[in-house]
């Protein structure tokens, strides 16, 4: 080769390299063979590796596990599935849904507002300093994210710091007091393990409403202002019917980090599994991978049926 | 002068919503920034508010311990490896999807995202499932096989939006002026898809890097770096090294996530694109 630019390359009458140019023209005539030859190597990868990972993983949920002896056998059995509907596990299930759900609706009602401002005020430097202020929290170490709330959460830490010092001990100790929200402290309550998930998983519900609101042409807006709208109006008939599929975007995200965490239900909040922890004991120092595998499926059928309903909302499309 | 200035900021947002916008980044920020203030905490195995002083000895304690380095060694190494193969398969990927339709396009790209909108939990424990049935030992491999499949996706997703962006003509224009595909692609293609390979590859290393849960699976007795900080949390006695590793992961990830941004920024207008 030794050219750089376009305008230097050889003219079609020689060929610089009689065979690249042969199997070029074959590649160029029959493009299936093309297409083939780009996609064999990600499809066997994807193929092999992941799908056949999963495959592998349904296979092994039929399995049977040996109470006594401890032993996996590859015997068909229902039993991993008939245990799923125990009330422990069904407790399992529910507790990690409700925090999935309490998650992805206070990032919505978080992160609009922001996404809102980035996409409607900010201009100029200002643009580019959200975005990265965004950007950077949603690429930070995760593990790291989830420890700094370790630190703030502590008792004698900066939040209690902070709370005695507007004097609302009084109303921190009535929350904490409450059925379902609180614990004997902010890091073993469930409100502190809330606001760890919404912390760690709001930049990834700012950044779709954004590009979805980033997408309403302006003059749609201006277009109901001349018709009579009041900017409250305008904003729920117009931008917030527009804006909903990036909400839904983002909701597939919080909601399914939320539901597959193990991490996050360890460190901060009360004693009781999440779907992850569960998955993760079964199979780790019980060894009983047919029933993890089991308890895997749940979240798989519940993130496959979300992403039908957000796909029926227009979220694809806001991704 | 004055309204000039107005018109370029655009239309002042009311208050509230100021303050709810600006609320919503110091909830983001907050959390960093005090793990940023306590690696320099002389206190050692609490986190009391007020800092009791400052002190930068942690900083040389963990320079000298050896399972730090030996973790950030793995780490890197993993995401390198990584990367590499989710450069290669996005690539392929992109260069088969942007254009053309076919028959189960619509089922390839879901396969792509798959790994990263399922919960990593499941992508996890399949593999481990899939190494155990195939009797293959969790190392420095699993690791990075695990890694690779989802970072695919990071480089699709740049490389084919740029490809999409830009215009067939050039292509065609390479192809009349008696190029063959390889020149085309070569001297063409490349130079407009650089900046995005380039991205693409930032962005997956820094997932890799990062990556925790589906790594507790495939890593056995490996400790990558998100590995070795989950370790940490249940040692309180080494809580300055721990902090000062978390303040050192958070400049490692930060600066190449800057340069993805700078890099992708302003590519809405590729050369020809107005045609």
């Amino acid at each position: 080769m030794g050219t750089s630019s376009p305008m230097a390359l050889p003219a079609s009458g020689q060929p610089r390299n009689r065979l690249s140019r042969l199997v070029a023209n074959v590649l160029y005539r029959h493009g299936t063979l093309y297409l083939l030859l780009l996609l064999t190597p990600p499809l066997l990868w994807f193929g092999v590796v992941y799908l056949g990972s999963l495959l592998s993983l349904l296979v092994q949920s039929f399995y049977t596990f040996d109470d006594f002896t401890m032993g996996v056998t590859p015997d068909f059995t229902w039993a991993n599935y008939a245990a799923l509907l125990d009330a422990a596990n069904h407790d399992i299930v529910l507790r990690t849904l409700g925090m999935a759900g309490a998650v992805t609706v206070a990032s919505a009602l978080l992160g609009f507002p922001v996404a809102y401002y980035m996409a409607r005020y900010a201009t100029g430097w200002r643009k580019g300093f959200f975005y990265i202020a965004v950007m950077l929290p949603m690429w930070a170490s995760y593990i790291v994210k989830a420890y700094s709330w370790t630190v703030l959460l502590s008792k004698g830490g900066i939040v209690y710091w902070l709370v005695e010092r507007v004097y609302l001990m009084p109303a921190l100790e009535w929350v904490l007091s409450l059925p379902g929200v609180g614990g004997s402290s902010l890091s073993t309550s469930n409100l502190g393990r809330f606001l760890v998930f919404t912390y760690v998983w709001l930049p990834f519900m700012i950044l779709p409403i954004q590009a979805a609101i980033e997408r309403v042409p302006g003059n749609l807006l201006q277009a109901a202002a001349d018709l009579g709208a009041r900017p409250a109006q305008s904003f729920r008939t117009v931008l917030l019917p527009l804006a909903f599929p990036g909400v839904v975007a983002g909701s597939i995200f919080t909601f399914s980090l939320t539901l597959g965490d193990y991490i996050i239900p360890q460190l901060v909040g009360p004693p009781g599994l999440f779907i992850g922890n569960m998955v993760y004991t079964m199979q780790g120092s019980i060894g009983n991978m047919p029933m993890a595998a089991s308890f895997t499926v749940v979240p798989i059928v519940i993130v496959g049926l979300y992403l039908t309903v957000a796909r029926r909302l227009g979220a694809f499309d806001a991704l | 002068m004055r309204s000039e200035a107005r018109r370029d900021d655009g239309p002042r947002a009311p208050v509230w919503l100021r303050v709810l916008a600006y609320g919503g980044l110091l909830f983001l920020h907050f959390p960093i920034l005090m793990v940023g203030l306590y690696a320099f905490n002389t206190e050692e195995s609490a986190f009391s508010f007020p800092l009791k002083g400052l002190t930068l000895r942690w900083f040389r304690a963990a320079a000298e311990r050896e399972d730090v380095l030996a973790a950030i060694a793995l780490s890197l190494r993993v995401a390198l490896a990584s990367t590499a193969v989710a450069l290669v398969l996005g690539t392929l990927l992109a260069g088969a999807l942007y254009r053309r339709r076919f028959f189960g396009k619509e089922a390839i790209n879901l396969m792509v995202i798959l790994p990263i909108a399922l919960p990593g939990i499941i992508t996890g424990i399949a593999l481990l499932s899939a190494f155990r049935l195939a009797d293959v030992s969790p190392s420095f491999w699993t690791i990075a096989v695990g890694h690779a499949t989802f970072c695919v996706v990071m480089v699709y997703n740049n490389v084919v939006a740029r490809l999409r962006r830009m215009p067939h003509s050039l292509l065609e224009a390479s192809a009349d002026l008696g190029a063959d595909g390889f020149q085309t692609f070569r001297h063409v293609a490349l130079p407009q898809m650089a900046t995005a390979l380039l991205a693409g590859g930032i962005l997956a290393f820094a997932l890799s890097f990062d990556e925790l849960i589906v790594t507790t699976f495939t890593a056995g007795q490996e400790k990558t770096l998100p590995i070795w900080l989950l370790d940490q949390l249940g040692r309180p006695r080494d809580v300055p090294v721990t902090n000062v590793v978390a303040l050192w992961v958070m400049l490692i990830t930060a600066v190449p996530i800057l340069v993805a941004w700078r890099l992708t920024r302003g590519t809405e207008d590729v050369a020809g694109s107005s045609k």
